[in-house]
Parts: structure tokens; sequence; C-alpha cells
């Protein structure tokens, strides 16, 4: 089940809504929680290790499901990005960890999305990943980031 | 804390405190206080867009004058490949660099020919399949700069390469020395530049202890002596011919330019610092993997929209490729002489790239998460109108300067008013409490209401 960070650990909490579908806005919580990162003196190599994963994670609800809601969780001894979304769910997890596998639409294709490269990118740059995912219901992603 | 050396300073006297600059800065280093501007030092990366675009000419790029050569024995110019897009109707570009030896100097290296062997070095260096890619570009220092400030997580793709002014510089050097027998101590090289950032970077170099530049003179400053000479037509021909560079280290001078002499085909090239500062967000963001090579250039069409150059960058980048065509195929750098740079030149940066986070808002991350948490407030609470008129270059930087320490809410022109409108509303309410013992005009109220009476009637 899900591993939450311990409450007294818990120094900031940020969530982001994620539309479905919405191309102009898609990157902008990623490029946001950069910022945050980057402002509270978080190491760059992290930050740029939190901003790919939270990116791609980003796109990958944008792309695939109808929405949902990312959570950035900092302690002093780790990031935990959260993404929670309605949607069809993913029918074979360990399918989707392999690099160029895509179920991307044409539309999401065309603009230049969809090249499988997602969660593999997800997993590398974090230092735990937990993926769980309901067929027709949704997916749960929390990838940690150690300090 | 170390100190720092800008070339871009402001003219205090031309300032009207107006926000075109604080509005256009990339690195958000500019606020106006008391009715002028001030340039925030750490954050300033000498890109000279506040010079380009400040409408009193209070944006200033410090460079050396003309006579600062006389400080050697013995003066060297190093001129810049953006200097042959300057003049009109350029027969040779041979002409600028005798015109050169008219003004003073005692020999011309070109910085094309440095670009020339920065080119074998990068291609050289490009052999090493451990370094992080897409490797970027380090020819430009006000791109350099921008990535120590907003990108540091790609500090590490810098290509550890020295720039062609500084390869020039060596070797101009070296060639003089050992052919006139003169000690290296008594040369000047000075490099004639399109910026104020490679100004800076002579003073303060970055990824090397020391700069062999020995000073800078702008093509803004050298442009009008230089075309006197140039049009007097008695230039020494006694001299060798001094042209060596070709096409390849000319065409540096361009965006792309780079890219092109590397010979390879994944290479991207970007000109103009806000297009540069979007794709380096895609790289940092891991989407250009695939890429070999970026190239970034802080100015609009490269070193020729440089802001200190005389020319109109697009007139001087149509001259530029016209004389490009004409160039006849000089001998290019052989491999002998290529092993001998790599063996003899300094070429390589031996001083770490350290990130600058000037961004951060404190050191321990407890007070910094504080800060972010009453930025956030601060910020929700201001109208978002980005004006400029606090002298911010947005609703989110000012919110950024209150939690720091450097500005308050009331700096806020919509605010303030808010602030003067509930004082006004206390005093109009404290008016009608007139103290006991005073006569209260009759009349004050019903002329009140049949003004307003008539206000309504007008805006219905």
């Amino acid at each position: 089940m899900t591993e939450s960070a311990n409450n007294e650990d818990l120094v900031m909490v940020q969530t982001y809504e994620i539309e479905a579908g919405n191309f102009t806005l898609a990157g902008e919580a990623a490029s946001n929680i950069k910022k945050l990162l980057r402002q509270l003196g978080i190491d760059a190599k992290i930050v740029r290790k939190v901003s790919i994963a939270a990116y791609e994670a980003e796109l990958n609800m944008v792309i695939h499901s109808l929405g949902g809601i990312m959570r950035l969780e900092i302690t002093p001894k780790e990031i935990v990005l959260k993404a929670r979304d309605d949607g069809p769910g993913i029918e074979d997890i360990e399918l989707a960890m392999q690099e160029g596998y895509s179920t991307a639409t044409e539309l999401a294709r065309e603009l230049g999305f969809g090249a499988g490269m997602g969660l593999p990118n997800i997993k590398r740059c974090s230092d735990k990943l937990h993926l769980q995912s309901k067929l027709g219901q949704g997916t749960y992603l929390e990838a940690r980031f150690f300090l | 804390m170390q100190t720092y050396y800008h070339s871009v300073t402001l003219d205090k006297e031309k300032c009207m405190g107006c926000t075109n600059c604080i509005k256009r800065c990339p690195t958000e280093a500019i606020r106006v206080r008391d009715g002028k501007a001030h340039i925030i030092a750490e954050r300033c990366i000498d890109c000279g867009e506040c010079i380009r675009v400040c409408p009193y000419h209070a944006k200033v790029a410090v460079t050396d004058p003309l006579t600062s050569i006389n400080r050697f024995k013995y003066k060297i110019a190093l001129p810049a490949p953006s200097l042959y897009g300057q003049f009109k109707k350029l027969a040779s570009i041979e002409k600028v660099l005798q015109g050169l030896l008219a003004l003073g100097f005692d020999y011309v290296f070109e910085v094309a020919r440095g670009a020339e062997f920065a080119t074998e070095f990068i291609k050289y260096r490009m052999k090493d399949q451990h370094l992080e890619r897409p490797i970027i570009s380090s020819a430009c220092p006000a791109i350099v700069r921008l990535i120590q400030v907003r990108f540091p997580e790609l500090i590490p793709n810098l290509i550890d390469v020295e720039s062609p002014m500084e390869i020039a510089a060596q070797m101009a050097k070296n060639e003089f020395s050992k052919k006139y027998g003169v000690d290296k101590k008594d040369i000047g090289a000075f490099f004639i530049t399109p910026c104020a950032a490679k100004m800076t970077s002579i003073r303060n170099p970055i990824g090397i202890y020391k700069s062999s530049v020995d000073g800078a003179i702008s093509i803004l400053d050298i442009y009008g002596p230089l075309s006197t000479v140039m049009g007097n037509g008695s230039l020494s021909n006694g001299q060798e011919f001094l042209q060596k560079a070709t096409a390849v280290g000319v065409g540096w001078a361009k965006s792309g330019g780079e890219g092109r002499s590397l010979d390879i085909d994944n290479y991207l090239a970007v000109d103009g610092i806000i297009n540069v500062i979007k794709v380096l967000e895609e790289i940092e963001n891991g989407k250009l993997y695939d890429l070999d090579f970026f190239e970034g250039l802080a100015c609009i069409g490269g070193c020729l929209g440089g802001p200190l150059v005389f020319e109109n960058n697009f007139v001087a980048q149509n001259r530029l490729k016209k004389l490009i065509a004409k160039m006849e195929p000089h001998e290019l750098i052989s491999s002998d002489e290529i092993e001998q740079a790599i063996n003899q030149c300094e070429w390589k940066w031996n001083k770490e790239i350290l990130p600058k986070p000037v961004m951060k808002l404190d050191d321990d991350i407890f007070s910094a998460i504080k800060k972010m948490e009453e930025l956030e407030r601060i910020y929700a609470d201001l109208p978002g109108l980005d004006c400029g008129s606090c002298g911010a270059h947005s609703c989110r930087t000012l919110a950024e300067d209150i939690v720091r320490g450097h500005a308050s809410e009331l700096d806020c022109i919509i605010k303030f008013r808010e602030k003067v409108r509930i004082l006004a509303q206390e005093m109009i309410e404290l008016s009608d409490h007139i103290p006991t013992g005073k006569e209260r005009k009759p009349n004050d109220k019903e002329e009140k209401d049949e003004n307003k009476r008539n206000y309504q009637k007008y805006t219905r």
C-alpha cells in the first residue's frame, strides 16, 4: 500500500491539479516544482531528477488519464512525488516500464509525445518507485528522492 | 563573498527609472529603487539585453579605450569575426586587419583562427563518450553564466574548452614572442569585442584562473578610427599577409557557425537569450537527450547581433555571408598543427564551474520553506498585473523581495492606492463624527444624496 511520509517530518506539501488533454498547460506543474525546489536551495542534481520525473508524470496524466492530482511532499530526508489520476489504468505495468512502449494517441504523437520513455525515465530518476493501477479506474504513482 | 566585476553598468544621470530594463532582464537582476535602476551584481550575467532596450542609453558597457593599448610595449589585436561585417563594400578581410596595424597594433591574430582551433579541440573532446549529452557550447559567456544562475543542473553538460578569444590570445602571444624574441610580459593582447559579456570574462574568467587577454575594445569605439584609416588607402603593405582564418572560423560570428564547424548532423543552434532559455528548459526536462550538441547564443543572430556592434545585425549578417562566399579556400589546419596545439595550448578549463544559487531563499531549508510559504501568501494578495511600477520584474519578484526584506507591500502601486482609499474612507467616516459643541451644517447630507442621484441618472 502507499507509504506516507511521517506527518511530523512533513515540512511542506504542494498540490497541483492536472487537466487531461490540455497540452497548453502541460509541463506547468513540473516547471513550478522545479522553481520551488530551486528556491528552497535543494541540490541541483536532485532538482533535475525530481523535475524530470514530475514532467513525465504530468505528461502521462495529460496524455492518458481523465485528469488527476500531483502532490509534492518535502521532508528533511526526502522528496516524495505522488500522482493520482482517474482514467483507463495501465494494463501491464511491466510492459509500460519498457523503453519505447507506448499507448499514446495519434494526437499526442503528432505533438511529439508518446515515445515510450515516460515511466522508464521516472524510474531512472527516482530512488524508489511505486506504481499501482486498476483497469478502468486509474493509476497511482509514488516516486521518492532521497536528500 | 567574492566581489563581482561587471562590464554592464548604469549611468545614473541618464536613468529615468522606467520599467523597460527590469522587464527584459533574463535573470531578474534589475530593480528600480528611488527612481533609479540598480543591478544586482550576483545575478547579472552581462548579456547586454538592458543596453539594447534602454531608451535613455543609461545602461552602458564599460570597455577599454583604444589608448589603453599603450600600457604595453607590444600590442596585439584580436578582432572578433563579427568586426568584418561592419564595413560597407569591404574588398577583403585583409584590409580590416591592415587597418588595425595602422591604428597602432604591432600584430593581428584573428579570433576566427582561434575559433578554428577551438573547433578541433571540441571535436577532440567530444570523443569522450562519458560527457553528458547534449554537450552545451561554452562559447557565449552570457549563456555560461545564465546556466550558472538559472540552470545549474546543466553545468556538467558545458564543454570544457576555452573560448576562441582565449585560444587566440595564447597562440598570438606564443607566435609573436617566438618570432621577434620578445618577453611575453611585454605583449598586450586586446580583443575587439561585440559584447560586454566578453569584457567581463577577461576580468572575471569562467573555467580558468586568469585570462590571457589584457583588455577589450568595443567594436563601437574602434569603428570610427578604423574606418578612417581604412579609407586612407595608405595601408602599409610591407607586412606579411595577416588573414589566415577560413570560412569555418569566420562563420562563428553567426548563429550556428560553431555547430556547423563540428561536422556533426545532430546539433541545434539557437540565438536570442529568451529562445535559448526555452530550449535549455527542454534540455533540463530531459527532452533532448538524443541531441549531441547545443549551441546557444545570447544575441539574436549570434555575435553579429552583439550590443556593442555598429552595423544593423541583419545588414551585417548579409555582408558576412557574401564575404564568406568570396573567401578563397585556405589551407585548413593540418593534423600536425592540431596535435601540436593540443599539447602546447592550455585549451581546457582548469577551474570548476560552480552554480550560483541566487534564487535560493535561505541557506537553511526550514527557513527557506517558511519564506516560501510567506512568499506564496504575499503573492496571492498582490494584483498580478506585473506592471513593474514597484521596481521589480513582476508581482512574484516583488513578493520574493518582500520575503527577503528588500521591499514592502506598499511598494505596489495598487496596494498603495487601496490603502489610500481605506484611509480616505476612514477620514470621511471620522468627519461625520463632528465633536460635540460644534453645530452640524444642516444641508450636508441632502447635498450628498442629490449628487448621488444625479450620478446614477448619468450612468444609467
